[in-house]
């Protein structure tokens, strides 16, 4: 098995063959996720515990149930309940936690580079569930393994990503997954919502929907993150849906086959069409749902595998 | 009693040279050069290292009142000792700050423990808000030897520009923080490749740029003298040079670690190269290290900002800002002596002589007269830094586990050994 990562903080430490190493075992998960019985052993005895600084539920649930599918223990940490509003640090919580010998620990924090610092401080496989706007890597991959299914490759293609790029960790991890399997990447957004600097990492910008659609294989739709912006970054609403909001008209820009995607939740209205987000012949929105448990039952499978080989070895007292 | 320091290179910052001799002290004051030594003088070989007048360091926080946890008189003086810093011109960002002639009194008297010499600043504004300014009069008698918010920039210019109209009444030099405050808000890095990849919001190297013109606006209006305590990049140069060749009473300092340092150090989050300003682009570095070549900028300075674990153990967006400096300023700027890019007198002119000049003390130089304020050092002994052999009672360095070359052999204030090895 060539996946090497102790932990999975973000799609930057990952190499091609690591990424398609999580993509061939998500959908060896597919299929069993399809069954009546979606049961494994894998996880069997490890202990999964679900850390979320910041609200979610989609995330929260898909980890949740991708622990249980694989027989770990699960425990939800509800941070709004937690010793952290009472002045604990990120670090004590994850000191006290780490007493208690997990194996798995999924982080979602609204910092940009909490995960790693919280991975430098424990025992166990820390999986990144989002870190402010640096990181995403589950949701990277579930999108890969999405596209891979859908067109038949993650090679080749001209994906667009569209919309608040700045504030999105998706997009950081979407625009590094993709670039590192070799894939034209367009970014499109008002410029008020691109970042600085984004230009260098090999990628094209647009901020006219209709040239950056132009033949695309992929558009990514990104929600606009509201509760990230200190304001002032769009006129309004509903301009920001007429320039840049997708419908069918702006997707008719695209290839014929083009598929739609957004990693939920939708702002209907604001940066894509009802219809169109619901149109099983375009959108593989749901399809991302799906792939998101797979995905994240293969990197904690993964993980786990590393995290035993590793305290086999320190065991037996083998240099590592 | 009288020192002569023979078989040295003399690094001479005046004269811009560095030739082998000797140096005798007497009463603590420099007597004479190449002289030959008094009958009863105590020789002190230097073996060939080298010997150049004390650090004058610009802008050092120690954290007294307080935040004595972090920094005293005592442990930043020994530091500064270990550094080769032999005057300390320390910064009004306390708690409270130092905006009174009583709390002025206070730091005065605790600076007794130091074993190097200490100045203080005082804040131009009470509570450094910004709004109301200090009894500039009433602190310049009680010994502020310059006025500065530090790091909080006035938004209310008409205010600023009363206090800093008051302060050129009275010859008070005002040290200011070229930055536009709007525009830095809420940003932990400059802007670029690198805070879009980290996910770090940033500032545009412009918003320096930005404040450094406002600010010399008011000094075209007020007449004030006034020194920019960080320039840190390319893009405030031009006009640093026109307002000197305007004829503005204008100088500016850069620390030590945006000459050594650049955004990409900061890396996996690392909170100890989280400064203020941030660390810049490699292209700002160079330009800013040519700028202290050139004497575009006059000063450099450690810009010490103790930082205990755990306000820096925290995510990068929420960790303090600032980097311990005195222990490693002298190591730091051996960097740029290897690189070739500043000779050693060069780095002492900006390093001790220029800001001496600049604040009217007589330290700085190797000339007959003046204090025997002086640092013995080995530019070339290679060590590895362990932050935690620090003296500094905050070990927030960006140098942890680094090659460092240069070593401080023995620290002299006022001809007395204040740190070394008996030599």
């Amino acid at each position: 098995m060539s996946f090497r990562a102790r932990h999975l903080l973000g799609i930057e430490h990952l190499a091609p063959d690591e990424i398609r190493a999580v993509l061939d075992l998500a959908d060896r998960y597919v299929d069993l996720n399809r069954r009546t019985v979606k049961q494994s052993d894998v996880l069997a005895g490890l202990t999964q515990i679900n850390m979320f600084f910041e609200n979610s539920t989609r995330t929260q649930a898909s980890f949740e149930l991708a622990g249980k599918r694989l027989g770990a223990d699960v425990m939800n940490m509800s941070v709004a309940s937690s010793s952290v509003k009472k002045g604990e640090t990120l670090i004590d919580t994850a000191m006290t936690l780490n007493a208690m010998h997990p194996d798995l620990l999924v982080v979602r924090h609204p910092s940009s580079g909490a995960v790693n610092l919280l991975a430098s401080k424990v025992n166990c496989a820390v999986l990144n569930a989002g870190d402010g706007r640096h990181e995403h890597p589950t949701q990277a991959l579930l999108d890969a393994l999405t596209i891979r299914r859908a067109k038949g490759r993650i090679q080749r293609l001209t994906v667009a990503i569209c919309g608040d790029i700045a504030h999105s960790r998706v997009a950081r991890s979407n625009l590094i997954l993709l670039g590192k399997m070799e894939n034209r990447i367009r970014l499109i957004a008002p410029p008020t919502l691109m970042p600085a600097g984004v230009g260098e990492f090999g990628c094209e910008l647009y901020d006219d929907m209709a040239k950056g659609l132009e033949g695309a294989d992929v558009v990514m739709m990104l929600r606009l993150q509201k509760e990230r912006m200190d304001g002032g970054f769009i006129p309004s609403e509903r301009e920001y849906y007429h320039r840049y909001g997708l419908d069918a008209d702006k997707l008719a820009h695209a290839k014929p086959d083009a598929i739609v995607m957004h990693p939920g939740p939708m702002n209907r209205g604001v940066e894509i069409d009802g219809e169109l987000a619901d149109d099983i012949n375009r959108s593989v929105i749901q399809d991302q749902v799906e792939m998101g448990v797979a995905v994240r039952m293969a990197c904690m499978d993964l993980l786990a595998r590393n995290l035993r080989a590793e305290r086999g070895r320190a065991a037996v007292g083998v240099m590592v | 009693m009288i020192l002569h320091f023979t078989n040295l290179r003399l690094i001479d910052p005046e004269a811009l040279s560095e030739d082998e001799g000797s140096l005798t002290v007497e009463n603590g004051v420099i007597t004479a050069r190449d002289g030959a030594a008094a009958k009863g003088a105590r020789v002190i070989d230097g073996q060939g290292k080298c010997l150049a007048p004390g650090i004058v360091d610009w802008g050092v926080k120690i954290g007294e009142p307080g935040e004595r946890h972090r920094e005293s008189f005592r442990s930043a003086g020994l530091a500064a000792a270990a550094g080769g810093v032999t005057t300390i011109i320390a910064r009004p960002d306390t708690k409270p700050a130092i905006d009174t002639p009583e709390t002025l009194e206070f730091v005065t008297r605790r600076a007794a423990e130091s074993v190097v010499r200490i100045r203080h600043m005082a804040a131009l504004t009470k509570g450094r808000e910004g709004a109301e300014m200090t009894e500039i009069g009433f602190l310049r008698d009680a010994g502020a030897i310059a006025f500065s918010d530090v790091d909080r920039v006035a938004v209310n210019t008409k205010a600023l520009g009363r206090a800093l109209t008051y302060a050129r009444s009275l010859g008070a030099l005002v040290v200011g923080h070229p930055q536009e405050p709007g525009l830095s808000a809420g940003s932990a890095v400059t802007s670029g490749k690198f805070a879009s990849l980290r996910g770090l919001p940033g500032v545009h190297p412009l918003a320096e740029r930005m404040g450094f013109d406002r600010d010399m606006g008011l000094v075209e209006m007020t007449g004030v003298a006034y020194h920019a305590d960080q320039v840190t990049t390319a893009r405030t140069l031009p006009a640093l040079q026109r307002a000197k060749a305007n004829g503005l009473d204008v100088t500016a300092g850069v620390s030590i670690h945006h000459l050594t340092l650049n955004e990409i150090d900061v890396g996996d989050y690392r909170t100890f190269f989280k400064l203020t300003p941030p660390l810049r682009s490699e292209e700002d570095r160079l330009a800013m290290v040519q700028a202290v070549a050139d004497g575009l900028i006059d000063v450099i300075c450690s810009m010490h900002t103790p930082a205990d674990e755990e306000s820096k153990r925290l995510p990068f967006e929420e960790a303090a800002s600032g980097a311990v400096g005195l222990e490693t300023f002298l190591p730091a700027a051996m960097r740029l002596y290897h690189a070739g890019a500043l000779s050693l007198p060069q780095l002492f002119r900006a390093m001790a002589l220029n800001p001496a000049k600049r604040l009217g003390l007589p330290q700085g130089r190797l000339s007959v007269g003046a204090p025997a304020d002086l640092v013995l050092f080995d530019p070339d002994a290679p060590f590895l830094l362990d932050r935690f052999k620090l003296h500094s009672k905050s070990k927030n360095t960006p140098f942890d586990g680094q090659r460092m070359e240069g070593k401080v052999l023995a620290t002299f204030v006022a001809g007395a050994q204040v740190y070394g090895e008996t030599v």
